[in-house]
């Protein structure tokens, strides 16, 4: 390494190198040229996020864990941060409105299985596409956060803990929510579960807002001390200061 | 360039194809075929559908990834290999200049290239149509130009075998991938602190210095059909002015190089 170093500086440094006066002319003006050339056509030619109709058909898991050699840790969390590209552009009145969510659950699905033990997946699948304002398109989210947490829920509780609160205050199905809080109430038996997701049916049933009930589940996540990603909870925090600013403006009571 | 000039480059590109020819490089680009179609052909056999598709598809992908290490690797060691053996200073005490032996040699080594890009184009003649095998033919051998002028410019203004070769598969990684990185750095749930819009910034900047390879040919031509002859003529305009560029950089290296 010092000695490739060591090279590039002897190569480009001034008293090594011959003068500029030594480079002829054309080769100045091309070398400037070409230059132009190729910033003013990739600055015409930028790429965009892809856009929802882009999203292909998603492959087996078998065929992901092949195509990661290994290294399914990695790219299951890249595959995330490529999927949640689509449909994201700057210009989109709401991002991820359009998706094929039978495509995005498949893709969901399919990173999921490459690396069960990621929290990506459900993680963007209850607090991003499951926030979608097409009742159905939430629906297809909410089906697939409850089948996969039936497979860990002792890891996977709180998506589908976010998709009972969804289900109550956006859908306004409090059936459903109910559900959802009995299935972490059962299925759950880790004991440092907190209280009250284990007793989340009696918080559901509560005539809370949805800001308290946000407020709740967000304070008891962050003292169980299981969010220890800065960036996880700079996102959830995000997301509380939105449902308060949607709840502090004059429509707020449809919301409640 | 006068007459003379143009007839010296083109001797110098001759002679890189005779030491391409009378090296190893034709024996490995054929074993890369027989064995990319070996491979594929196992796959397909495997497969319950789709097994010429899944056989084209593998093909086309793995032929790819040989044409570009086989070329990288050619030139880089020829480049070096003269560097030690001081032809540079031999070629250089006869009557050209360093602009006809660095051209004649990216001229020579493109050509070594675009008959690497031919020769794998054959074999999928078997599952491809004519017209859409030409595009993609088209697309490899200015993929593979484009490869051998970044492997001869790194090679040159490097010196040294591992570095150039790690400098030239860095550069086509990052064109392979930096329309991907770009499109995941515009998403909406990326932060708004000023980390992320100089991080932004960046891969924005970075992108207009570097060619988009991902679009080039992709094996999904062979099966679907290429793209229209005005959007090929598009993409391969973007490879060509970069492979100027890297031209350009090239000979400004080696004419300020002391010797």
């Amino acid at each position: 390494m010092s000695r490739i170093a060591a090279r590039l500086s002897a190569r480009f440094s001034p008293g090594d190198a011959r003068p500029l006066s030594a480079v002829p002319g054309w080769i100045l003006g091309l070398l400037a040229a070409a230059f132009a050339a190729q910033v003013g056509w990739q600055f015409t030619h930028r790429a965009v996020a892809p856009s929802a109709a882009d999203l292909p058909a998603a492959p087996s898991a078998q065929a992901l864990r092949l195509a990661s050699l290994g290294e399914t840790a990695s790219l299951a969390r890249l595959a995330m941060l490529w999927l949640q590209a689509f449909d994201s552009r700057g210009d989109n009145a709401i991002a991820y409105r359009q998706l094929d969510y039978g495509r995005l659950v498949d893709w969901l699905g399919a990173i999921l299985a490459t690396d069960p033990l990621s929290n990506y997946p459900l993680f963007a699948a209850a607090r991003v596409y499951a926030e979608n304002a097409d009742p159905r398109k939430a629906r297809r989210m909410f089906d697939f956060i409850e089948s996969e947490f039936a497979r860990d829920p002792n890891r996977r509780w709180p998506s589908l803990a976010h998709a009972a609160l969804l289900a109550k205050h956006r859908l306004h199905d409090l059936p459903l929510a109910r559900r959802y809080a009995a299935a972490i109430q059962r299925l759950t038996t880790n004991p440092t579960i907190p209280g009250w997701a284990q007793q989340m049916e009696i918080f559901i049933l509560e005539g809370m807002n949805e800001l308290e009930a946000a407020k709740v589940m967000l304070g008891g996540l962050l003292a169980t001390g299981r969010i220890r990603d800065p960036e996880e909870r700079r996102f959830l925090q995000g997301r509380l200061a939105e449902i308060e600013n949607r709840l502090n403006s004059p429509a707020k009571g449809e919301n409640r | 360039m006068h007459a003379a000039s143009r007839f010296s480059t083109f001797t110098v590109a001759r002679y890189v194809l005779v030491e391409a020819r009378r090296g190893g490089l034709p024996w490995l680009a054929a074993a890369s075929a027989l064995a990319a179609l070996a491979l594929s052909g196992f796959l397909s056999q495997v497969a319950i559908t789709e097994g010429a598709a899944l056989q084209a598809a593998a093909s086309a992908a793995l032929l790819r990834g040989c044409a570009v290490f086989l070329i990288a690797a050619h030139v880089v060691a020829s480049v070096v290999r003269e560097q030690n053996d001081k032809g540079l200073e031999l070629a250089l005490a006869l009557p050209i200049s360093r602009a006809v032996w660095y051209l004649g040699k990216l001229i020579g080594f493109a050509c070594t290239g675009a008959l690497i890009a031919a020769l794998f184009a054959l074999p999928l003649l078997i599952w491809a149509a004519p017209g859409d095998l030409v595009a993609w033919g088209l697309a490899l051998a200015a993929e593979t130009a484009l490869v051998a002028a970044a492997a001869l410019f790194f090679a040159s203004a490097l010196g040294q075998t591992v570095a150039a070769i790690s400098a030239a598969a860095g550069l086509y990684l990052l064109a392979r991938s930096i329309s991907a990185i770009q499109a995941i750095a515009s998403g909406p749930l990326t932060d708004d602190s000023l980390a992320s819009d100089v991080a932004r910034w960046l891969v924005d900047a970075l992108a207009l210095l570097l060619p988009r390879l991902d679009g080039v040919a992709r094996g999904d031509w062979l099966l679907y059909g290429a793209p229209p002859a005005a959007e090929l003529v598009q993409t391969l305009s973007g490879l060509c002015f970069y492979f100027v560029l890297l031209a350009a950089a090239g000979l400004f290296d080696i004419s300020r190089r002391n010797l």
